[in-house]
């Protein structure tokens, strides 16, 4: 349709899809490590979850024929599909429903766990992490192992030339974006957000204050997983297949880290920026010409821009802008 | 609504149960249900320990592995607070120039006569130094490049954490492209398995079944860490560190020079780093640019049960996970081990909120 730069156009489609779940996920850790304080090097669990709970939501029941082991699929793209009802309906809801998933795991690991020091609230959350992918990888039944999901049904399918679906997608995935950040900025400046930010600034003079500190870190870390299980939702729907390699923590966990800090903690601008200047940095960077675009120096080149980030810029790109009330 | 999360809480809050139960047995007997909790809980745990005595046995030696490195882990993270993700690639960067020394440094010959009943000849007792004498070097140049910097400006520990991420992804970056990503061997001789028939209490046979090289492992850990604690408290250096590590302005004020010892922290720890790396891939004989990265997880999870910024600690908690993690395979499949390895870590932390022999801080 383009020409020679049909590849080129086609990249940038796909890298503003990633991008912008990958910037979904970060509002959702700003509201974790931004905004409240929580060390959540968990991401990856709720990343898995939404993924896995929109995924298997929309499936089709496997073909015993094909399958060995897996069973289970909820078949909701067909129930509420554009051919019954005129619309895609079931998409709002797989999002909602991964949400839901996502913020409820996370109220109940999070009322055992969440009282834990910073630290030891960290390697909990890794292992929470750990724990899902395992789990997505070794029960068979529940999403066929190892070789993961595939050909999950995606929301206004048919209405381009597959390779160009990502176009269809991006503008879904920017709304979504939009509304998470209007939601999280407007609860931010809420006096919920106050005593979130306070919490974070000095959890005793909270309690002093007469507020249930402990109560309003597990609404924010509900919250904040409920955004993260978003976005792997829509991650999957763009993948169109996931497997649990997918979730290890070094692209599901650590890289948000990254964009995190490098846009700005504790600012949701920030974050997105983040999002969207680190992805593009990792996916343009194999197009560098010569021994540069080597997969591995690659990776050297992606460690050095976070370590040099940081020495030469410690609150990111839009630092956050401290308010005196 | 809001108090879900409150009951909840509740249900794991250990008072709220011992009010709860004392209203309806009394005093006496909730003494008399702890008591029979304890036994019941420590019975079934000497008796999976037993009855699985290869896996536990096993586990020891697997838990001395981590113990290598997680003493060095847990000396960094107390001292400088810095919990290094970089930990696990200074293990595989130590490992990869053992290799070096081995493929490229000395005779292929050396190589040919293996040590007693170890798989490994003589040249690891040079590639050992070696190692340790680089990768500690390379941690004191990392040091003074990335995290002085960050130190003097008083950054939080997340986000030193997050500069050794990308010391981490640069250092297996930079390995990958030097030495590829195939699996590496390392010059070996295949030996026997100690194998040991024990008769237990006359009612089965249990055969345990021990590669020779963990044991040497083992004994090195054990080793190393028992250096570790002599260094740390007799002699003046060491108690330098601990004052620095416990309260650096006081050590400051004293006449400590602070910097020096947090070079020597990265010095021990970058050395038990390389050691434990070197070790851990002759012991099992080949080695990849991800097996430190992969063994991070068990690492951090035995500093963390162990006592942050506890050495002594790290090395019970590294048993503790060892040991869980291998017995736990008698009942569940062995990929789940890292999920066991936080179950367990969960179920201590609500125990002993700061670990095996953790102090609180405040």
């Amino acid at each position: 349709m383009f020409g020679e730069f049909e590849g080129l156009i086609l990249h940038i489609g796909s890298f503003l899809v990633i991008a912008g779940i990958y910037a979904i996920i970060n509002v959702g850790l700003n509201v974790h490590y931004g905004h409240t304080g929580l060390f959540n090097i968990g991401i990856a669990a709720f990343f898995a979850l939404g993924a896995y709970t929109a995924s298997i939501l929309v499936m089709p029941p496997p073909d015993p024929n094909l399958y060995q082991r897996y069973e289970w699929g909820g078949n909701l793209a067909f129930t509420l599909g554009s051919e019954r009802i005129g619309f895609d309906l079931w998409f709002p809801l797989v999002l909602i429903a991964a949400a839901a998933v996502c913020a409820a795991v996370a109220y109940l690991v999070g009322s055992i766990t969440i009282r834990l020091r910073g630290d030891y609230l960290a390697i909990t959350t890794l292992g929470l992490g750990e724990a899902v992918r395992l789990l997505f990888t070794n029960e068979g039944w529940l999403a066929d192992g190892t070789r993961g999901l595939n050909g999950i049904p995606r929301v206004l399918d048919g209405v381009v030339d597959p390779q160009w679906y990502d176009f269809v997608f991006l503008p879904l995935v920017l709304i979504v974006l939009l509304i998470v950040y209007f939601v999280s900025q407007r609860l931010a400046g809420s006096p919920w957000g106050r005593v979130i930010l306070a919490i974070r600034e000095n959890e005793d003079t909270v309690e002093m204050v007469g507020k249930n500190a402990f109560q309003f870190k597990l609404q924010a870390f509900a919250y904040g997983a409920a955004l993260m299980g978003i976005g792997g939702a829509l991650y999957a729907f763009a993948k169109h297949s996931i497997t649990p390699a997918a979730f290890e923590p070094f692209f599901a966990t650590f890289i948000i880290w990254a964009m995190l800090i490098l846009g700005g903690s504790g600012n949701h601008r920030g974050a997105i920026l983040g999002a969207f200047v680190l992805w593009a940095v990792i996916s343009s960077s194999q197009f560098l010409p010569g021994f540069l675009g080597d997969p591995n120096l690659r990776l050297a080149v992606i460690g050095l821009i976070i370590v040099v980030v940081l020495l030469i810029r410690p609150a990111g790109i839009i630092p956050e802008t401290r308010t005196r009330t | 609504m809001f108090n879900v999360g409150d009951r909840l809480s509740t249900i794991f809050n250990r008072n709220a149960i011992r009010d709860a139960v004392i209203s309806v047995v009394g005093e006496r007997g909730l003494m008399a249900i702890e008591r029979s909790t304890l036994i019941a809980v420590g019975g079934f745990a000497i008796w999976a320990l037993v009855t699985q005595l290869d896996l536990t046995v096993n586990g020891l030696l697997v838990g001395s592995v981590y113990a290598l490195g997680a003493v060095g882990l847990s000396l960094v993270y107390g001292n400088l607070h810095l919990p290094n993700i970089a930990h696990g690639d200074y293990m595989t960067l130590g490992a990869f120039i053992a290799l070096f020394v081995f493929g490229s440094l000395v005779p292929e010959a050396w190589n040919d006569n293996s040590v007693g009943p170890f798989t490994f000849s003589y040249t690891l007792f040079i590639a050992l130094p070696i190692g340790v004498l680089f990768v500690a070097v390379f941690a004191v140049i990392v040091d003074q490049l990335v995290y002085r910097t960050m130190r003097r400006r008083g950054a939080l520990p997340g986000v030193m954490a997050l500069a050794s991420l990308g010391v981490a992804i640069a250092l297996r970056g930079f390995i990958q492209y030097i030495w590829g990503t195939e699996v590496e061997h390392f010059p070996r001789e295949s030996k026997q398995f100690f194998i040991w028939t024990v008769d237990l209490l006359h009612l089965q046979d249990v055969i345990v079944r021990v590669p020779p090289d963990m044991i040497f492992v083992a004994v090195a850990a054990i080793v190393l860490t028992f250096a570790t604690y002599l260094f740390l408290n007799m002699t003046k250096w060491g108690k330098a560190m601990r004052a620095a590590a416990d309260n650096e302005d006081l050590a400051r004020v004293t006449g400590i020079d602070v910097e020096r010892t947090n070079l020597l922290t990265w010095v021990i720890g970058g050395g038990m780093a390389a050691a434990a790396g070197i070790l851990f891939a002759a012991g099992q004989g080949q080695l990849l640019t991800i097996s430190g990265w992969k063994i991070l997880i068990p690492l951090f999870a035995a500093v963390v049960a162990g006592g942050i910024g506890n050495p002594y600690g790290a090395f019970a908690g590294a048993i503790f996970v060892g040991v869980i993690g291998e017995v736990s395979t008698a009942w569940l499949d062995p990929s789940y081990k890292p999920a066991v390895f936080f179950a367990a870590i969960i179920v201590l932390l609500l125990v002993r909120p700061n670990g095996l022999f953790g102090q609180s801080r405040s």
